[in-house]
């Protein structure tokens, strides 16, 4: 709906609507005949069912919500008829693309948002960026992400999606792999050891790094910058170099191969995170707060864990979480340090990718997306909550 | 108790002359001072478990490799007679050293080769100069089969205390051991070695007569002894050690030489070649440069440094490589990742925290995940080449080869570090002021110049950060390469990690590390006077 | 050569008295261990020869014995792992997997224990001691050998570009116009060097002597680089039998025993190409330094382990030739498939009509600098 108070713009609806909406038809009528055998054929129907949509949508249906819900109900009982429960669900989502679009085109919605005086050029590069580029982009960083969790669901062991898989029938879906997952001997120690191995490393990362992040924030700390470019160092070295030192020195003393020399490696490269996020709260941090808990008579450990550790707690915890996947993730230095008995996920994964790539290693990256999405959720109510407190305390 | 430097502004007031005291009597200025130590040293406290933490577990260990790439006591310790009787040997001279070497090589393999430690030298050296690791195998082999049965009568025939565990013990316990026997006392040490290796510390080698080698090497010491020494000797206060020398007198010349370099040259023709002895030579000393010029292209003939012919130079290419492939992968990034900070900088907070997301979730998600997705989307017979069979773009016969290969690593690491050039452009776009642009388009500039001549130059800061995190991250990039890089597009690390574990020339692999880090100190550096490493922001 | 005539002597034994049943005597009785370790750490190389090993060897030991077996995957980086370890003085292996030319390195670095094969290891059932039993496989005094396996290739048999025809000999491999498509090879020039060689009319005693001369080492590589577009270059052994399955290569090498169970196990349109196959050893050795009450465990394993039979059984589970000559006439059917091992043995007088058996001293001597050449022209 354009706004109130600018003139309503109509764009023409047989020189502009109907030609738009018949090629967006086309397009996907061009890929469901490809799928049904003649995409020449899916071209002429999908236009002639798009300019169609387009031409007696927004003129006979006002209301955009039924409209849409009509020409997905529709094209998905076509979708039906022509492929089956796949198709209907490809139908749906047609149908509701091709719906929304032609109303966006037909009522102007198009142009909300920009200034009225906007040429059409301008208008066409502002959708052209966003829906082009930037989809083009956004579709590029999630897309290998989405597309291996339908995979994992494969029946069988290939890498791309079988015929069963695109009709949806669930003959073509089965838990095997996750079934493999859970009763392979070796993914399960993997499993036990990243379990094992991370929380071990961010325990250590997150008590060090944030005691440390806390003195480097007093205001005299000498050789500060020096003693910040030491404590950063492990984030910014290669891991391959990491590695080797590692696997060097740790052999010479006796820790190449043993848990503790695995733990003790994540450890070195979680704290830099854990510096990087807590130093940021406390850059934040009032410092008038722990004198007035002085003044009143608070103890330097009370006023810590009174009054400092609350506000910098949503800190210490997202650094433990980034100390928590770094060690989880990890695989170069697990790779060098650690024997068998330390194999981690991560290591099962990349000698998987190495060897013999099945797609139980799918069902475990799907699980892992799982696990990346929930650290990321609690990191975002994290963030939410620190700025919440922040808020509170005068800045 | 309070703060000190909150019980400082509690002074009294100005008291004899202009020295402010607190309320305890101390002057102000001590006071404030003792406090700022104090404050100090409390900050330090803090700071040192983590730093003596990452020292021991990190620092160290980057401290090791480096050493690693200069060490080379190897020759030294396996070969210390070899070596000191090479000093005499002049590579340039165009022939084999003589018999005088090859007695203390031959004493010096013995002990070797007990210890099991020749052909670990042999592969060392096979490094510098093929084929000669088979030459220290077989003559390890043949080494106890070696004979000087000749030398040894003859000092048993000159005295019997030569032949007896006393005489030997009277010999050490005298004056002239080591100065005037240098070569004998070397020979010594080998066979205390080698006893002690033999027998398993069971017998104590005091109580033994040396072996045969250790004959040569006095025959050697007696030779080049000036006469007067040998007087000397012979005059020794202990009737032994007197009796033993006064024995030999007149008859050093009669005694017959050893003869290990004809034996030596019985095993391999090859003990013959100067190449060999020269190699062994320029690798005696304790630290070496060769692992650094082979990192290079580079090597070190008799007659100084030359680069390698061209079918062997691999790693200055590789360098090379990695920093191209680097800066592509920065450069898409670049490209890809400005028009979404800007999208995400310019959209109202509630949709760009939405779309954010779909950044961090890469973000977030295992390395290995996101690779092993790009292994089952590019493959010939994955996902990308059947939808482009299947829309009909490309022919079934045709596929393309987008994975193992140097577009793949380009795709997939660009993939995996977009992340973290988005978000230091988002955070410097967040803070350039809208009205920069629309002041610009009040006064008539176009679109175009508007972005080009005021926005743009706001986000340099944002690019350059951007760009050098991502550049750091990419050259040292192992794992993602050695999976969808097939040849050409493997980085110098995956070199390094096959000199690791499968080379196992551990000496390479640390120059190599080395040089890599130098170049990321470099950057690191950079960054931080550009960007400084506290600004670093995650998420 | 020793070993090829060995090879095919086994080979002959084992037509001459086909699948007879021979009995030997059950495995109930295993002498008891003293002094011995509950659990032990073995190191191969995963995959299908591991599993092989596991059916054959651990899970009857563990059926006697009760003793915990930890496997771990890392044979192709023992030499290192063994290294570092004895650098550290952490041993956290117990036996440890190699293939020959490994094994003469570590016994030669003092890296792996000598072995007393007579006294320490099972004679044969009708008593010929061991040492004669293995007879000049053992190619070392630290190596117990398990089993021969060739490296060669494997081709797809559904190749429509090839008009029908299929590779019957080694250099088909480099000739693109005849059987275009992409190919695989091993990723280090061993085995490849001296195939380009043959195939570039080289006769096959004269191959290390020409790969000795820098004109030689170019020959090869420049017969290498007519067919380098083609290639995609394989690490481990599993990818070429991946690769074939896919479609992702039309031909490629790896090892015998892995092509089997492409074609006969997983049914895969894929045949073997057996012309010029590389012989070699694969076996155990015990790490040096072990201490007594694993030492121990070890020993009383590996003499049950490598017996008769047990080499025998291990050819149920995979296409390698065992190492012991008393064993050739006891390898049946496989296990799941009910087929004849015999004829996919890489010795059987059918696919060894022409077998390259290559230089392990030689390659000692200059693999790193055929290497350093090698990853040169590669990365060009």
């Amino acid at each position: 709906m354009a706004k109130a108070g600018l003139p309503v713009f109509k764009p023409s609806l047989t020189g502009f609507v109907v030609p738009l909406v018949a090629a967006l038809g086309a397009v996907f009528g061009f890929l469901w005949g490809l799928s049904m055998g003649n995409g020449t054929l899916g071209i002429v129907l999908g236009a002639v069912l798009g300019a169609a949509i387009a031409y007696v949508l927004p003129t006979a249906v006002p209301v955009k919500k039924t409209g849409v819900l009509g020409v997905a109900i529709l094209i998905g009982v076509l979708g039906f008829f022509l492929g089956g429960a796949g198709g209907a669900f490809a139908g749906v989502i047609i149908g509701a693309v091709v719906g929304n679009a032609a109303y966006w085109l037909a009522t102007g919605d198009y142009r909300a948002g920009l200034p009225p005086y906007a040429s059409s050029n301008q208008v066409l590069w502002h959708h052209f960026f966003r829906i082009g580029i930037c989809g083009f982009i956004f579709f590029f960083l999630i897309a290998p992400i989405i597309t291996i969790i339908p995979l994992s669901f494969n029946a069988e062991n290939f890498f791309t999606f079988t015929k069963k898989m695109l009709t949806l029938d669930p003959e073509g879906y089965s838990l095997k792999h996750y079934r493999d997952f859970m009763t392979n001997p070796d993914w399960q120690l993997a499993l036990k050891n990243s379990f094992m191995i991370a929380p071990f490393a961010t325990i250590l990362a997150t008590s060090f790094g944030t005691l440390a992040a806390i003195g480097l924030s007093q205001s005299h700390v000498p050789f500060r910058r020096a003693i910040m470019a030491v404590l950063i160092s492990p984030m910014i070295v290669p891991l391959i170099i990491s590695a080797a030192g590692m696997y060097f020195f740790y052999s010479r003393i006796g820790l190449q191969g043993t848990f503790i020399g695995v733990v003790l490696a994540h450890a070195a490269l979680g704290t830099p995170f854990v510096i990087i996020t807590v130093t940021a709260t406390l850059v934040g941090f009032d410092r008038s707060l722990t004198r007035a808990a002085a003044n009143m008579g608070a103890d330097p450990v009370t006023t810590f864990f009174r009054v400092q550790m609350p506000l910098i707690i949503p800190g210490v915890v997202s650094g433990a979480l980034f100390a928590f996947i770094t060690s989880f993730d990890e695989v170069v230095v697990v790779l060098f340090l650690g024997s068998a008995a330390q194999k981690t996920l991560p290591w099962q994964m990349f000698t998987g990718l190495r060897e013999q790539i099945s797609p139980t290693i799918l069902a475990v990256a799907t699980i892992m997306v799982g696990i990346s999405i929930v650290l990321l959720t609690v990191l975002e109510m994290l963030r939410r909550r620190s700025e919440r407190l922040r808020g509170l305390s005068p800045a | 108790m309070s703060d000190p430097a909150t019980a400082a502004v509690t002074a009294t007031t100005p008291a004899r002359e202009e020295v402010l005291t607190t309320h305890d009597g101390q002057p102000l200025k001590k006071s404030l001072a003792r406090a700022l130590r104090r404050e100090k040293m409390r900050a330090l406290m803090l700071v040192a478990p983590l730093l003596i933490f990452i020292l021991i577990t990190f620092i160290f260990p980057i401290g090791d490799m480096l050493f690693r790439s200069v060490e080379n006591n190897i020759v030294g310790d396996t070969l210390p007679g070899t070596v000191r009787a090479l000093q005499n040997w002049d590579s340039l001279s165009g022939e084999a050293p003589g018999e005088t070497v090859f007695a203390a090589f031959a004493d010096d393999m013995m002990v070797a080769q007990e210890e099991k430690t020749h052909t670990r030298l042999g592969s060392r050296l096979n490094y510098d100069q093929p084929g000669i690791s088979s030459l220290f195998r077989k003559s390890g082999r043949r080494i106890a089969k070696m004979d000087n049965e000749a030398q040894v009568e003859a000092f048993k025939a000159a005295n019997p205390l030569w032949g007896e565990a006393a005489g030997w013990q009277a010999l050490r316990n005298s004056d002239a051991w080591p100065d005037a026997l240098p070569a004998t006392a070397i020979s010594w040490a080998n066979f205390s070695r080698f006893v002690e290796s033999d027998k398993r510390g069971k017998v104590d080698p005091a109580n033994e007569v040396p072996y045969s080698f250790t004959f040569a090497a006095l025959d050697e010491d007696l030779k080049a002894m000036p006469p007067e020494t040998l007087q000397s000797l012979a005059s020794s206060s202990n009737a032994d050690v007197a009796a033993m020398f006064g024995s030999l007198q007149g008859k050093v010349a009669d005694i017959p030489p050893s003869t290990y370099k004809e034996q030596f040259l019985q095993v391999d023709m090859d003990w013959g070649l100067v190449e060999n002895w020269a190699t062994i030579k320029r690798l005696s000393p304790e630290f070496t440069d060769g692992y650094f010029l082979a990192a290079v292209d580079a090597e070190r003939r008799a007659d100084g440094v030359h680069m390698k012919p061209e079918n062997e130079r691999l790693y200055i290419m590789l360098f090379w490589r990695t920093i191209l492939m680097s800066v592509m992968i920065t450069v898409s990034c670049i490209l890809l990742g400005y028009p979404i900070a800007y999208l995400l900088a310019n959209l109202p907070v509630r949709t760009s925290n939405m779309l954010m997301i779909l950044v961090l979730l890469p973000f977030w998600t295992s390395l290995l995940v996101r690779t092993s997705a790009w292994k089952v989307l590019l493959q010939q017979q994955g996902v990308i080449n059947d939808v482009l069979v299947w829309i009909g773009l490309i022919d079934d016969t045709n596929r393309l080869v987008m994975i193992n290969n140097m577009t793949g690593t380009i795709i997939a690491m660009t993939h995996i570090l977009l992340p973290f050039m988005i978000l230091p452009l988002f955070s410097v776009m967040k803070t350039i002021s809208p009205s920069y642009v629309r002041a610009a388009k009040s006064m008539g500039a176009t679109d175009w110049t508007t972005f080009w001549r005021i926005y743009f130059p706001n986000t340099v800061p944002g690019i350059g950060a951007g760009s050098i995190l991502v550049f750091i991250l990419a050259i040292g990039y192992y794992i993602t390469p050695e999976l969808v890089g097939g040849t050409s597009g493997v980085f110098i690390s995956n070199r390094i990690a096959y000199h690791i574990s499968s080379s196992l020339n551990w000496g390479l692999a640390a120059a190599l590390g080395s040089i890599l880090l130098i170049l990321v100190l470099g950057l690191y550096w950079l960054y931080d006077r550009i960007v400084g490493i506290d600004n670093v922001k995650l998420g | 050569m020793k070993i090829k005539n060995m090879l095919m002597s086994t080979a002959a034994a084992m037509v001459a008295l086909g699948a007879t049943a021979v009995t030997v005597q059950s495995a109930d009785e295993l002498p008891a261990c003293d002094n011995c370790a509950n659990s032990m750490t073995l190191v191969s190389w995963g995959g299908a020869y591991q599993n092989s090993q596991v059916k054959a060897y651990a899970e009857p030991y563990k059926a006697l014995t009760g003793v915990d077996i930890v496997w771990e995957e890392a044979s192709n980086e023992a030499v290192a792992k063994l290294r570092a370890m004895k650098e550290a003085n952490n041993l956290t292996w117990d036996l440890v997997d190699v293939v020959a030319s490994d094994a003469i390195r570590l016994c030669d670095e003092g890296l792996a224990r000598e072995m007393d094969a007579d006294t320490e290891l099972a004679a044969a059932p009708d008593g010929t001691p061991a040492s004669e039993d293995f007879g000049d496989l053992m190619v070392s005094d630290c190596f117990i050998p398990q089993i021969v396996y060739s490296t060669t290739f494997g081709y797809r048999t559904d190749v429509e570009a090839w008009n029908g025809k299929t590779p019957t000999n080694i250099c088909d491999v480099f000739d693109t116009e005849t059987f275009p498509g992409k190919r695989s090879l091993e990723k280090r020039p061993i085995n490849n060097m001296e195939w380009a060689l043959i195939c570039d009319g080289v006769a096959k005693e004269d191959v290390y002597d020409v790969l000795s001369t820098p004109e030689g080492v170019d020959k090869a590589l420049a017969k290498l680089d007519t067919i380098k577009d083609d290639v995609v270059w394989w690490s481990a052994g599993a990818e070429t039998p991946q690769l074939l399955a896919d479609g992702e290569v039309v031909i490629g090498s790896t090892y015998n025993g892995r092509l089997f169970s492409v074609i006969e196990e997983q049914k895969q349109p894929v045949a073997m190409l057996w012309d010029a196959q590389v012989f070699d050893l694969d076996g155990w050795i015990v790490p040096t330094g072990l201490p007594e009450d694993r030492l121990n465990r070890v020993l009383h394993f590996l003499k049950f382990a490598t017996d008769t039979q047990r080499l025998a059984d291990q050819a149920k589970y995979i296409s390698y030739g065992p190492a012991r000559k008393s064993s050739a006439p006891l390898v049946g059917k496989h296990a799941d498939l009910g087929i004849e091992m015999a004829p996919h043995m890489p010795t059987d007088p059918a696919n060894a009509k022409n077998t390259f058996l290559y230089n392990y001293e030689w390659w000692a001597d200059n693999r790193d600098d055929l290497d350093a050449k090698f990853q040169a022209w590669l990365a060009k």
